[in-house]
């Protein structure tokens, strides 16, 4: 399968690709790691006249810990995120997050920017940003402004982001103390979309109740989820199995999944239901693990 | 649409090309640079069988175009081979029996390339994480992490390949 014809850019500076992005408008599209958007070029269920590949710009692929925040470039690759030591330690979710995305040959080249700007419901790590209460940087003709996720994400395939913008940075606040998180996801096949997938974060009051609980689902609706009404009923609550089976329930309410080939919708539900339960266990193990 | 002038190194060799940006670096490897070893097999970036290694990562080389090789370096199977001397990997495969049709088998040696060079002496479970990504229809895997692990060790007493 070959993609209708294009021309490529390949700029140089950030700059340069935000000018590229504005001359060409609706007819262009960005080029990150390409691994959702070959696919569908070549499918010919997108099509661009425009390719603005921003693989060659120096400085957009990075992990660091700065100012209260974890900030991820937004071309660093799946793959730098399952060998970060940093994630490993501090952030399991992403890890288990970049464990689950595809398979190891595509995550060499995925991107984590791609994987939200992308938008699709399917992708992984919408849910675990959702979860994380991450941040998302754009950068535009006029500069650079910060999104949050909860508003990022505004239909099937739809962004927050501006004809013209990149995404260049993704920021996650520092777990404060006593907090874990955990993404657990359920594919018939290694590199097949989620079934569905949880991601859950908390933070533990010094008595080890709930002090704050943030939840994302995928693949269970048009968007990525945050199960606001999951995690309001955590606040606050002691973490016995009645609770997590009880939080649990609520999260499969919160889902909207559609009948398809991976199952019908009640079977997504009820999968939410048992995913959930999952995520709340492991992600109360890491938080009480947790300095 | 305006072609792109590229420069590849594959396979330690320097290889220009005028290319239409379209054309997939699977497509360029194949018919631009005769070099048929790398297969294509599902063409939909589920299957592995176009594995090459870039810059020391193996990637799926159908889902990436040409022009985002340029001024990279490839390795293909037909880089394993070392004056007239099979590389490990390929040792392994055929003392192992790591395949029948073979018609994944490039791609299995060249993940395999990547993944061995990042770790010395994995576990079986660590090499059938690292092949998920790669399809084989015919040997049920077991002989593959056999053939891994016998490369392992021949590149572990070589020291390096």
């Amino acid at each position: 399968m070959i993609p209708a014809p294009f021309d490529y850019h390949a700029p140089g500076s950030l700059a340069e690709a935000i000018g590229l992005l504005q001359q060409h408008g609706d007819d262009a599209k960005v080029l990150s790691g390409g691994q959702s958007l070959l696919p569908l070029l070549k499918l010919r269920l997108a099509s661009a006249a425009h390719l603005v590949d921003i693989g060659r710009i120096p400085g957009l692929d990075y992990i660091k810990e700065e100012g209260g925040y974890l900030k991820i470039g937004g071309r660093t690759r799946e793959s730098a995120l399952e060998r970060s030591e940093v994630i490993k330690a501090k952030y399991p979710i992403l890890h288990d997050t970049a464990l689950v995305i595809a398979d190891p040959l595509v995550r060499n080249r995925a991107t984590v920017g791609g994987n939200l700007a992308h938008a699709d419901p399917a992708n992984d790590h919408p849910a675990t940003m959702l979860a994380l209460g991450a941040e998302v940087v754009a950068a535009g003709a006029g500069g650079e402004r910060v999104i949050p996720i909860t508003q990022f994400f505004t239909g099937i395939f739809s962004t927050a982001l501006r004809p013209g913008e990149i995404l260049v940075e993704i920021r996650i606040p520092a777990p404060p103390p006593r907090s874990g998180g955990a993404y657990v996801k359920l594919e018939r096949k290694v590199g097949d979309f989620a079934t569905a997938g949880v991601a859950v974060q908390i933070t533990l009051d010094d008595a080890g109740a709930c002090k704050d609980a943030g939840i994302g689902l995928t693949n269970v609706g048009m968007t990525p989820i945050k199960a606001t009404k999951t995690e309001a009923f955590l606040a606050g609550k002691s973490f016995d199995q009645a609770t997590i089976n009880q939080a649990a329930e609520i999260a499969a309410s919160e889902s909207q999944p559609m009948d398809d080939i991976r199952g019908s919708a009640d079977y997504k539900r009820d999968l939410v239901r048992v995913l959930t339960a999952r995520a709340v266990t492991r992600a109360l193990e890491r938080a009480k693990g947790a300095a | 649409m305006d072609k792109v002038a590229i420069k590849v190194n594959v396979n330690g060799v320097e290889r220009a090309g005028e290319v239409e940006p379209r054309l997939l670096l699977v497509h360029f490897l194949r018919e631009t640079l005769r070099l048929t070893g790398t297969h294509i097999g599902c063409d939909t970036s589920h299957c592995g069988a176009c594995t090459v290694v870039m810059d020391g990562r193996a990637i799926k080389s159908c889902t990436a175009f040409a022009v985002q090789a340029d001024g990279r370096n490839i390795m293909t199977v037909e880089g394993l081979e070392q004056d007239g001397k099979l590389h490990p990997l390929q040792d392994g495969f055929y003392q192992e029996h790591g395949l029948q049709c073979g018609y994944c088998t490039p791609g299995m040696l060249m993940t395999g390339l990547a993944f061995l060079g990042e770790n010395k002496n994995p576990t079986d479970d660590e090499i059938r994480h690292a092949i998920s990504g790669n399809l084989c229809r015919c040997t049920g895997y077991v002989n593959i992490v056999k053939a891994y692990q016998y490369a392992a060790q021949k590149m572990r007493e070589n020291g390096g390949a």
